[in-house]
């Protein structure tokens, strides 16, 4: 088995490159069960979801101790709105990594570039750990590293629309020019589009809705913590990836290799 | 987006298969975008005083009813028994009466419902888009307003007198509403009015409209039947379960993203099976009348309430059917700059 580096976000080593979302679960108890088959370390939870005040529906209570929380800023319309969510969430005790999620279009929930940069930078400021949820684009990478950010994570479709890593060719570009880790999140509806993901050179995915809305969540959970395993092994290995043609060993230049005297 | 012959055609069409087809669709695109979460709310009516004559509406100036505003002693008891209840998000009511309830009234009740709920809404008479801003940045969430019925003939007609008579300012409210930053703009006619078709076609095009020019604001979507008021000769067009069903299942289609309320004037059989179709955000116990929570007056009700069962009975029900009952789906945030 080929040895691999792990994954550093924030300064921590996380071994699973798995995270997994926990909205639209149909009851709490398939958020424990899903976490513990995934065997994911990194669990996003969007603020405006955390109960306060009832015990018995309060999502934390669902979600084991040793798990690293990220707080979503979900709902967020801007970057100041962004920076009041995280802070009520670091006074709530639940830590400071943030996943950035700037929303402004109510109809795709695509995230908001600009937005999301002047938010990273405001977070980092306040030594927050910011994990940008963005639109793939390099522009927006390279202020998102500037910004101080500790991922980038880039959509690989809408939010929850199982429609896999429609933006491949701009996450590939991504993961070749961003020194940052790479998180392909949202859209992945299959285990093979973590795969997918994965085989490209992502460095991690985040995966919410398949798994919540699966017939048996703990399954699907193990079967994405699955194919991000193969993913990875693949794209360690070298996988030699797709050819437009059969080619020989050197069709263009053998001749300069062949023994004959013109 | 649908034209309206197409519309009027799927209204009319009551065959089970097609209905079933349409449900099958909207339940996987609901589960898809919202999964098995059902948000709860409560009402709760600060007071029933009006300006305004809406002849299908039981608040009406011209109704010799019982009046209450609450007093601000008495909201604070209402708000903190409805907070019992594990309810946190609510939504306001009040009759259009400026003169009795003034934007500082609402606004006074807004900053006491910050010290119970996270989130709150309003349902109140329309206002200047200012005075929205004003509301929003005193913790108001979400607004809802309904056009009532689109046609404008009929609007007239429903509508004689004072502020709410001028259809245009009521046409223009989500505009100013959205542009004063508010978040979550909720939309509807009431049901029964007039044509269901020509009234839903436009509700669904002034929704389009609004979603282009304001895309940042969270949308929802009401279908409420009009009942008959006590005391008046109203009689509303009837408005069938399945006509309701094939609206809620269209709206989903159409609009994937959009929430879909429904209220306590719906069954709670109707409320149970509904869930999975499209509909993502339910009031539970509510009491339709000024104070009715605490016990303070025993004033007239706007509507009758058909679901009367607790909220804990409510919850019990959504989790036996598979769905997570969400009691906080916004936390407060300072509002505006």
């Amino acid at each position: 088995m080929l040895k691999d580096k792990p994954l550093v976000i924030g300064g921590k080593k996380i071994k699973s490159r798995m995270l997994l979302g926990t909205g639209k679960f149909r009851n709490k108890k398939d958020v424990t069960e899903s976490i513990k088959a995934s065997g994911t370390e990194i669990v996003t939870v969007a603020l405006r979801r955390i109960d306060l005040k009832r015990h018995e529906d309060n999502i934390l209570e669902y979600i084991p101790e040793n798990i690293n929380l990220l707080i979503n800023t979900s709902g967020a319309r801007d970057a100041k709105e962004v920076l009041r969510i995280a802070r009520i969430a670091k006074e709530a005790g639940y830590g400071n990594w943030v996943k950035v999620e700037v929303v402004n279009d109510s109809k795709y929930l695509l995230p908001d570039n600009r937005e999301t940069v002047r938010a990273t930078g405001l977070l980092s400021e306040e030594g927050f750990v910011a994990l940008p949820y963005m639109y793939p684009d390099l522009y927006t990478a390279r202020e998102l590293v500037k910004a101080g950010a500790a991922a980038v994570m880039p959509l690989g479709s809408c939010i929850g629309s199982g429609r896999g890593v429609k933006a491949k060719e701009f996450i590939k570009i991504l993961i070749n020019e961003i020194d940052l880790p790479v998180i392909v999140d949202a859209g992945l509806g299959l285990p093979s589009h973590a795969a997918e993901s994965m085989e490209l050179g992502a460095d991690a995915v985040l995966v919410n809705t398949a798994v919540a809305n699966a017939r048996n969540p703990k399954s699907i959970a193990k079967a994405f913590a699955l194919a991000v395993k193969a993913g990875r092994l693949a794209y360690l290995g070298g996988v030699p990836g797709e050819k437009d043609s059969a080619s020989a060993s050197s069709p263009l230049t053998g001749f300069l290799f062949e023994d004959k005297n013109d | 987006m649908i034209n309206l012959p197409e519309l009027k055609a799927i209204l009319a069409d009551d065959k089970r298969k097609t209905i079933e087809n349409l449900a099958v669709k909207a339940g996987a695109i609901t589960r898809q975008y919202f999964g098995r979460t059902i948000s709860l709310y409560a009402p709760i009516y600060l007071s029933n005083y009006c300006d305004n004559e809406c002849i299908y509406c039981g608040f009406s100036k011209k109704l010799k009813i019982k009046r209450k505003k609450l007093s601000p002693a008495e909201i604070e008891k209402e708000m903190a028994q409805v907070a019992k209840t594990g309810i946190q998000n609510i939504l306001l009511l009040s009759g259009g009466s400026r003169t009795q309830t003034p934007p500082v009234y609402i606004e006074n009740a807004v900053k006491t419902a910050g010290k119970y709920f996270p989130s709150i809404s309003l349902e109140v008479y329309s206002l200047e888009e200012g005075e929205y801003r004003q509301l929003y940045r005193s913790g108001v969430d979400g607004i809802t307003i309904y056009q009532e019925t689109y046609n404008k003939k009929r609007y007239n007609e429903l509508h004689p007198s004072g502020k709410k008579s001028d259809y245009n300012y009521r046409y223009l409210t989500p505009e100013r509403i959205a542009k004063s930053g508010i978040r979550y703009i909720s939309l509807g006619v009431l049901l029964g009015l007039h044509d269901v078709a020509e009234d839903i076609y436009e509700l669904f095009k002034h929704l389009e409209l609004l979603e282009r020019d304001f895309p940042g604001v969270e949308y929802s979507l009401s279908f409420p039947r009009i009942l008959p008021v006590p005391g008046t000769k109203f009689k509303p067009g009837s408005v069938s379960d399945r006509t309701l069903v094939k609206l809620i299942c269209l709206a989903r289609i159409l609009f994937p993203r959009v929430g879909i309320n429904l209220s306590t004037r719906e069954s709670g059989r109707l409320r149970d099976h509904t869930l999975g179709l499209g509909v993502t955000r339910i009031s539970a116990a509510s009491k339709t009348s000024v104070g009715g929570y605490a016990g303070i007056g025993r004033e007239d009700t706007q509507f009758d309430v058909r679901d009367r069962r607790p909220v804990r009975e409510v919850v019990a029900r959504l989790k036996e059917r598979g769905f997570d009952p969400v009691f906080t789906d916004w936390r407060r945030i300072k509002n505006g700059p």
